[in-house]
């Protein structure tokens, strides 16, 4: 079944770090439907956020693919727990009548989207939430005419007190943060 | 010192001492700083592609890391069919290589290739250094990185300024060798179960498992398990143990492939289930539960349904399993066994099989065999009998002609004490022959088989068989140089047989002799390699023996 998978994946901060996980999947012709990439509170130490499109399979074997990278310190996948997931969208509504720019105001407020930039013709709207809520403002807003989007990718993080990296990897300074973590454990999957 | 200087250090406290490579502008300071190592052996090549190949037969047949060098550009570009090669038989290398300076890098500066990009899919990992104090941390992170896990390539760029800095650190001591993870005891309990229900079990071993050699012969002789090693496996269970049944796969051996369709239970340990080996994956080991043993843990599931997996080390699962043992006792398995094992070709009359047959039946347990890619290279795998591990390099993952040779000098430069002999075709011979001046240039004992049938004698194969023998581009006989010629340009003694007699009278001076020698066997050539499963289908589609066998084929003259 072709599904979504969010993985994120904590990487050592390297030149072309970006290029060998794309790579992994570009060669793989995994398609990677959003990335998001920004540092982290430890230096040296990014993160990304994947969203991969395919059956199961497809993303246990990325995963394992993935932790094979010396750069790749850990990978979380997001199916197994809990996770609070955004993505902020910008997006561009055509405006062409004042009950439009009233009716697309309302609207927005239902949304919490905010303006970002007011045109005579054009209203641009930033949005955060999760996938359903964009979807839906994004259908909103469809009726009076979009002239453009841009979405920067999912970003998440796992629920609860527990961080994705435990602290003690990172105890010893950056040389130890930086050493591939742990075995992943195979867990049994006749269904591969 | 500087940065080249602690590069050469580091290697020694390494000890990675002998360094295949070939020199250029960008690695002047490397060559340089060698004048004042003498502890460093280097070997000068004439080709880096026969660098990394000889580096890979170092490592092939030792299990240690090897060690090539080359220049920026050009040079590092011509390393990169051995890396690709490396990685997927996954072979630990270092390969170290030149670049332009800092300034002038992402420049387009002559010689300037950007190879961390170029390599970036055919090696574990690769660096680019952008200081001489970093230097031997990259060194020695790179080279436990070629050794851990499933083994593999690892490049290290170093700017030639880099090369020129001064160093200032203290050169670290060397990661301890790196341990496999043990399998977990819940994984390895439910091996054992399926071990216990199976009445028609076979353990199949491949590369992975070779240094753990002792351990799964063990486990398979303690369980009375009929054994298939793969192409990379071979010697890792004895040849003359009575459980072998043979190499799988597309020219494997009836046993080992018939018993793969008819078996309950697989037991696969240190092997990654290559499609030469599967063939139709649906159709492999249609009625086997399959237990999967190996390091890599995204190799468990990847090809082939796994039922049982067991992420770790191949000695300790197998040592675990050997303490449990209750030997089979299977009659009507080991009697059906039997009758495939018989089924086997002769090679009875001058061919690239009897060649290579009579070849092969003189080796001892220690001599290495090299083999380069094609017919001769099956027959070889089908006709040699290795008693221990790591005495056999071939080029299995990705087929590289022009491997054989080089790997050969490696070898030969790794285990002194042991005969080194490559079987070569004359097509993949021609790839890295210019290494005869390597040979000479050290005296350096590789013995030389050269299988000369005149083609490109695996295309013309499938030529034959799915190209209603439309034999396109093939044909060498009308432009191959005379090899015995050729060997005698290089100093090296060069031996000629065309028929039964003179291969038998020859044979023994050219493998015995001191130094380098070549020996070409000259062979009809129209043969074929039999058995053989189709591409893309599934083993029990094997085509056992040659079709045409009932009315033998003229020697074609062209
Ligand atoms: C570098 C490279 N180029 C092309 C091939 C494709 N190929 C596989 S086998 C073969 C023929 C080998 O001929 P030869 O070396 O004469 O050996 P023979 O099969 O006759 O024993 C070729 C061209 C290859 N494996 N490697």
């Amino acid at each position: 079944m072709n599904t979504d998978h969010l993985i994120s994946v904590i990487v050592r901060d390297e030149p072309r770090v970006l290029t060998r996980i794309t790579a992994l999947f570009g060669r793989r012709g995994y398609n990677i439907k959003s990335l998001s990439v920004g540092t982290t509170e430890h230096p040296g130490v990014s993160r990304m956020t994947f969203v991969v499109q395919g059956d199961r399979g497809i993303v246990i074997q990325a995963i394992r693919q993935l932790e094979k990278l010396h750069d790749v310190i850990r990978v979380i996948d997001h199916s197994e727990e809990k996770f609070v997931d955004r993505e902020l969208v910008l997006v561009k509504v055509r405006v062409q009548t004042s009950e439009d720019r009233v009716e697309v105001r309302q609207i927005a407020e239902d949304f919490r989207a905010r303006i970002v930039d007011v045109g005579r013709h054009a209203l641009v709207f930033e949005v955060t939430g999760d996938e359903g809520k964009i979807t839906a403002f994004i259908e909103q807003m469809r009726n009076f005419g979009i002239l453009e989007t841009m979405r920067t990718g999912r970003v998440a993080l796992t629920r609860g007190s527990n961080a994705d990296i435990p602290s003690h990897v990172y105890s010893g300074g950056p040389s130890r943060a930086l050493e591939p973590l742990i075995t992943p454990e195979v867990s049994a999957e006749a269904s591969l | 010192m500087n940065g080249a200087q602690a590069l050469l250090q580091t290697l020694i406290q390494h000890n990675l001492t002998t360094i295949f490579g070939y020199p250029g502008g960008a690695v002047i300071p490397l060559y340089d700083a060698l004048t004042g190592f003498p502890e460093i052996r280097h070997i000068l090549v004439r080709h880096e592609q026969g660098a990394a190949h000889a580096a890979e037969g170092w490592a092939k047949a030792t299990g240690e890391v090897g060690v090539c060098l080359a220049t920026s550009g050009p040079g590092a570009t011509n390393l990169v069919t051995g890396l690709a090669d490396a990685m997927l038989d996954s072979v630990p290398l270092l390969a170290i290589t030149g670049n332009v300076a800092r300034p002038l890098i992402g420049t387009d500066a002559f010689q300037e290739a950007d190879i961390t990009g170029i390599t970036l899919p055919v090696t574990k990992h690769n660096y680019l250094v952008r200081s001489a104090d970093e230097l031997p941390r990259v060194i020695a992170e790179a080279v436990r990185l070629a050794r851990s896990g499933r083994p593999g390539p690892v490049l290290v760029d170093i700017p030639k300024d880099v090369q020129l800095e001064a160093f200032g650190g203290v050169i670290p001591t060397p990661h301890a060798r790196p341990i496999p993870p043990a399998p977990s005891e819940e994984a390895l309990e439910t091996a054992l179960e399926a071990l216990r229900s199976a009445r028609r079990p076979v353990l199949m071993l491949g590369g992975g498992a070779q240094d753990a050699a002792a351990e799964v012969t063990a486990f398979a002789r303690a369980w009375r398990l009929p054994t298939i090693t793969t192409l990379m496996g071979l010697g890792t269970l004895p040849a003359s143990d009575p459980l072998w049944l043979g190499m799988p796969g597309m020219h494997g051996s009836v046993a080992a492939n018939r018993a793969i369709t008819e078996a309950d239970l697989i037991v696969g340990m240190g092997l990654r289930f290559d499609d030469r080996v599967t063939g139709k994956t649906s159709r492999f080991a249609p009625n086997a539960r399959i237990v999967h043993v190996d390091v890599d843990a995204a190799e468990i599931g990847k090809l082939i349904r796994t039922h049982v997996p067991v992420r770790g080390d191949a000695g300790a699962a197998a040592r675990w399993l050997t303490q449990r043992a209750v030997p089979f006792a299977l009659p009507e398995w080991e009697a059906q066994l039997d009758v495939w094992r018989a089924n086997t070709i002769t090679h009875d009359t001058w061919s690239a099989g009897y060649a290579v047959r009579e070849i092969v039946s003189r080796l001892n347990p220690d001599d290495v065999l090299s083999t380069d890619v094609g017919q001769h290279q099956m027959l070889a795998a089908q006709l040699a009998r290795f008693e221990k591990p790591r005495r056999w390099l071939t080029s299995g993952g990705l087929g590289t002609m022009g491997f054989g040779f080089p790997a050969a000098i490696g070898a030969k430069l790794a285990c002194p004490e042991s005969r080194s002999v490559v079987i070569a075709g004359d097509g993949g011979f021609q790839m890295t022959a210019q290494e005869l001046a390597t040979l000479t240039k050290y005296g350096i004992g590789v013995k030389i088989a050269v299988i000369n049938n005149s083609y490109l004698g695996m295309v013309r194969q499938w030529q034959e068989l799915f190209h209603e023998e439309r034999y396109s581009e093939v044909w060498l006989g009308d432009s191959n140089p005379d090899f015995i010629k050729l060997a005698d340009a290089y100093g090296i003694p060069g031996y000629r047989a065309t028929n039964e007699q003179e291969l038998g009278s020859v044979m023994d001076a050219w493998l015995n002799s001191e130094g380098p020698a070549l020996l070409e066997a000259r062979v009809p050539n129209q043969h074929a390699v039999y058995p053989m499963v189709p591409a893309g289908a599934a083993l029990e589609d094997m085509i056992e023996r040659d079709p045409q066998e009932a009315q033998p084929r003229k020697e074609e003259t062209r």
